[in-house]
């Protein structure tokens, strides 16, 4: 499989999530696309270990090339993961005080 | 065409369906679902390029634990299809050309690059087994490692402070 | 020798100087001290200048370096030639008296008033020696404003009175309508001759030919300024208005020396218009058309001062014709002439005011020869002077003018003849009303009336003499061959004009006609004018007719008002509403209101929508990305 495929469907991904993001106004669901977006990088970053794995394997036979491109989506798991426990939080918070997960009642910034 | 290229596309159909079900279902509950089911597809992509342990991680972490806590949350209040706000239909469709635009953006940016036609290793490889990330993660990247524990620390004290009720 | 040229302007200035910053100071005496003493130092200096240039030798002093600009070079320098100390004399002789008689005249004012006439006056004098000794335009230009600034100054001395101001006002802003023509026309004489001396300027046109048109040019520019502060077609309506002045004032700005301030220029630019016949004939019919319009006018003011007024702005005329027609000669010796005899009847005129309490209305006067001798016998003998009548001062002037004017086009001659006539008849008339007849004015008025004390009188004296031996400086051909001394003494100056003007002398049998005639039909004008006004009665009608057309001054004013005061006041009003309030004005705001405008809307993107604050930012990096991929 060339690189490319890879590019094009972690690429429509994470479009598919700034949409999400863009066009739905439930906070929640907002949130899921966020949680998306970070798969679809997730997934490239997996994507080009292994083809570096693959360039590198061409001069050495024993190499490590691609490990730090999936240690790097491990800790990207950790941090979605502690974002996503206080960001609900935060929404659980914001739904107590105006009993609406609808982020246009959130327009306080404007005062 | 490889069993390898087929499940592939398979796969990748998978989740952009998925992912477009995310987006379009009216109700939240169903588009956590769809969600996992896009999760599954990717870790399936995990699968295929060899990366086990990431793909185990992924379905644990993301679709066992946030997930359900996405679900907690959206059954605390009480979502249903009927109770779900609307955007306004030209903010919509902006978000959408928006979204396109990025979208054309991107995959036009990629036209010319010199490594695209580079291949990707799958099916073999061992740098996705647990046995040779561990010995890099614990060697070299031990701190982030233990900084991460901290991480957490404060997200837990952060989410109860926050969660608490009253003052 | 220079540094007596210097200092013959320099002791006006001084006298400026200490009575105007002294004004509070110094008591009367000391100021009149000052005032006339410089004048005095001036004339008794001019005196010296004039010898030493009979005896030949001219003075080119060279103060400093006024402007220097690349290769135009303007120094500050005096010339004292032929021409120029005739004028000096003139100007500080009769300026002396003058102060002498103020002394008197202005006694009634407060000290500080007093000591700022007295500076005013030297400051003219300053400015006015300034224009004759120039060495070249520019300097001529400054002395020309100064004049005109002191003009102004005086005019409006009583300053409380709101009319005065308006008459002062009026005579700058006419004057500073002639002095444009006047910078315009040394602007193109730097522009084409490279310089505005005097000297230079003369030898690099000389060489030009006849007509050409930057000469016809520069020359009707510089008629322009002359007209204006010369009282000349179609500027002239400030010169009777600037009666509203003390009566020392008008003889001396208004008489003697400003008003001759156009004729100087002329006749020192004498060789620029030989050369331009066209401005010629133009300096000629000007000059004639005013001093038949201001006779005509003369025949019915009756106001004793507006009457002199008129008929300075008419003699004016004559000179004026006089230079149009090549007698540069003569129209300097009118010049001379009529400031001995103009000065003299204004200041008798001022004498009579001063003796009828301020009155100048001549249908209230009447016999005042009983009560005022001196003052009565002077003006006569200006009367005389002014009318044209053998072997006064007059006479030989304005025939040497008239003379010229035959040989010329006998048709100028014709309407000069009748001007004079008028001049005559309308002098006489006002000297019938005012001094022969029964007294028309109230008792009170004659209680008070006596003869002015000696300041007053005594200038009057010495006047009245110059008035009547002036003519003898200027002796024509018929009567004794060489006698005109003046020509003489001048032709260095009009050498270069009268060497291309050759022209044959008129026959003297001719001469010896036109002045018998002339001096006939004035006698017979004298005799008529005499005769009806000593019995004048004022009845109190009101003019009509002809008459009242010349007693309203053929509504020149009006006229100027119509045509000149009234659009200009509706394009300003104009422009203040339209263009300034709508135009100017809505630009300026428009600015703020188009700022407000734009800054209101942007403000509506601050919504406090996360969402929209999502979208720009997709948005925004996009188009980054499409920048920074596609566009390098």
């Amino acid at each position: 499989m060339p690189i490319n495929y890879y590019i094009f469907l972690a690429v429509a991904l994470f479009c598919i999530g700034v949409v999400g993001v863009l066009t739905r106004r439930n906070a929640i669901i907002i949130f899921m696309c966020i949680e998306l977006m970070l798969n679809a990088v997730n997934l490239l970053l997996i994507a080009f270990s292994k083809m570096h794995h693959l360039s590198a394997l061409a001069l050495d036979a024993q190499t490590k090339a691609g490990t730090e491109a999936q240690l790097f989506v491990f800790f990207i798991m950790v941090v979605a993961a502690a974002e996503v426990s206080v960001g609900l939080a935060i929404i659980v918070m914001m739904y107590r005080n105006i009993h609406s997960v609808d982020v246009n009642f959130l327009n306080r910034l404007k005062h | 065409m490889s069993i390898t290229a087929v499940l592939f596309f398979f796969l990748s159909a998978l989740a952009l369906g998925s992912a477009l079900m995310v987006i379009f279902s009216k109700n939240p509950v169903h588009s956590v679902l769809w969600l996992i089911a896009t999760f599954f597809a990717i870790s399936g992509h995990y699968i295929l390029l060899n990366a086990q342990f990431l793909a185990i991680v992924n379905l644990i972490v993301y679709a066992g634990a946030i997930m359900v806590l996405f679900l907690f949350v959206i059954m605390l209040m009480n979502l249903n299809a009927d109770t779900e706000p609307q955007k306004n239909k030209w903010l919509k469709m902006a978000g959408a050309v928006a979204g396109g635009c990025l979208l054309l953006v991107l995959v036009g940016a990629l036209r010319d690059t010199e490594i695209r036609t580079h291949a990707v290793q799958m099916k073999d490889g061992n740098i996705g087994l647990i046995h040779n990330l561990g010995m890099v993660l614990f060697k070299e990247y031990v701190i982030p490692f233990e900084i991460s524990s901290v991480l957490f620390l404060s997200a837990m004290v952060g989410a109860v402070v926050i969660g608490k009720k009253g003052d | 020798m220079n540094n007596l040229v210097y200092l013959v302007p320099l002791l006006p200035l001084a006298g400026f100087l200490i009575n105007g910053l002294g004004r509070n100071f110094l008591s009367k005496p000391l100021v009149s001290l000052i005032g006339c003493g410089v004048i005095l130092g001036s004339f008794v200096i001019s005196l010296v200048l004039f010898f030493d240039v009979k005896s030949g030798h001219n003075t080119l002093a060279n103060a400093f370096e006024f402007i220097r600009v690349g290769k135009l070079s303007i120094p500050f320098a005096f010339q004292i030639d032929p021409l120029s100390s005739l004028f000096l004399l003139i100007i500080t002789g009769v300026g002396f008296l003058i102060h002498v008689y103020s002394t008197a005249y202005m006694k009634e004012e407060a000290e500080p008033h007093f000591a700022r006439y007295f500076s005013y006056l030297n400051l003219f004098v300053f400015s006015m020696l300034l224009l004759v000794m120039g060495a070249n335009y520019v300097i001529m230009f400054i002395g020309w404003e100064g004049v005109g600034l002191c003009s102004y100054l005086l005019i409006g001395y009583w300053f409380r009175n709101t009319e005065y101001n308006n008459a002062a006002k009026k005579a700058f802003v006419m004057n500073r309508i002639g002095d444009l023509g006047f910078l315009l026309a040394i602007f193109w004489m730097i522009q084409y001759f490279g310089s505005a001396d005097f000297a230079q300027v003369f030898s690099k046109a000389g060489i030009m030919p006849s007509n050409d048109k930057v000469l016809v040019g520069i020359t009707l520019l510089l008629f322009v300024g002359a007209t204006g502060k010369s009282a000349q077609i179609p500027l002239y309506t400030w010169l009777p208005d600037a009666m509203a002045g003390p009566t020392p004032v008008s003889a001396l700005i208004h008489a003697a020396t400003m008003v001759t301030a156009g004729i100087y220029m002329i006749a020192r630019s004498n060789l620029l218009y030989t050369l331009a016949p066209t401005s010629q004939g133009v300096v000629a019919i000007v000059g004639l058309t005013t001093a038949i319009l201001a006779a005509t006018i003369a025949l019915k003011q009756n106001d004793i001062k507006k009457v002199l007024a008129y008929s300075t702005v008419s003699q004016l005329g004559y000179m004026f014709l006089g230079l149009g027609v090549g007698a540069y000669t003569g129209a300097v010796f009118h010049v001379m002439t009529h400031a001995f005899f103009k000065a003299l009847l204004f200041l008798g005129a001022g004498s009579v005011i001063h003796a009828m309490h301020h009155e100048q209305d001549i249908r209230k006067m009447g016999g005042l020869s009983k009560w005022l001798p001196i003052t009565h016998i002077t003006f006569l003998l200006g009367c005389l002077a002014i009318a044209g009548i053998p072997p006064f001062s007059g006479f030989f002037s304005k025939d040497e003018i008239l003379n010229a004017a035959f040989e010329k086009n006998p048709v100028l001659y014709y309407v000069g003849l009748g001007g004079a006539l008028m001049t005559a008849y309308y002098m006489f008339r006002l000297y019938a009303m005012t001094f022969r007849g029964k007294f028309r004015g109230t008792h009170e008025q004659e209680h008070h009336l006596h003869e002015s004390p000696a300041p007053i009188t005594m200038p009057l004296i010495v006047l009245a003499f110059l008035a009547v031996v002036g003519g003898f400086l200027g002796i024509p051909e018929i009567f004794a061959k060489d006698a005109h001394w003046l020509e003489h003494f001048l032709s260095p100056v009009f050498a270069a004009s009268t060497e291309r003007a050759k022209h044959e002398p008129m026959p003297h049998s001719t001469e010896w006609t036109l002045l018998a005639v002339s001096v006939v039909l004035i006698l017979a004008s004298v005799v008529w004018a005499w005769n009806k006004f000593s019995r004048y009665e004022d009845k109190g009608i009101e003019e009509t007719g002809f008459g009242k057309i010349l007693a309203n001054k053929w509504y020149v004013d009006e006229l100027y008002d119509a045509i000149v005061n009234k659009p200009l006041r509706a394009i300003s009003v104009f422009l203040n509403n339209v263009v300034e309030k709508s135009a100017i004005d809505g630009i300026v705001n428009g600015f703020g209101r188009v700022v407000n405008y734009g800054s209101r809307q942007l403000r509506l993107l601050q919504s406090g929508q996360v969402g929209s604050y999502i979208l720009l930012m997709v948005i925004a990096s996009v188009v980054f990305f499409i920048i920074q991929l596609f566009m390098k």
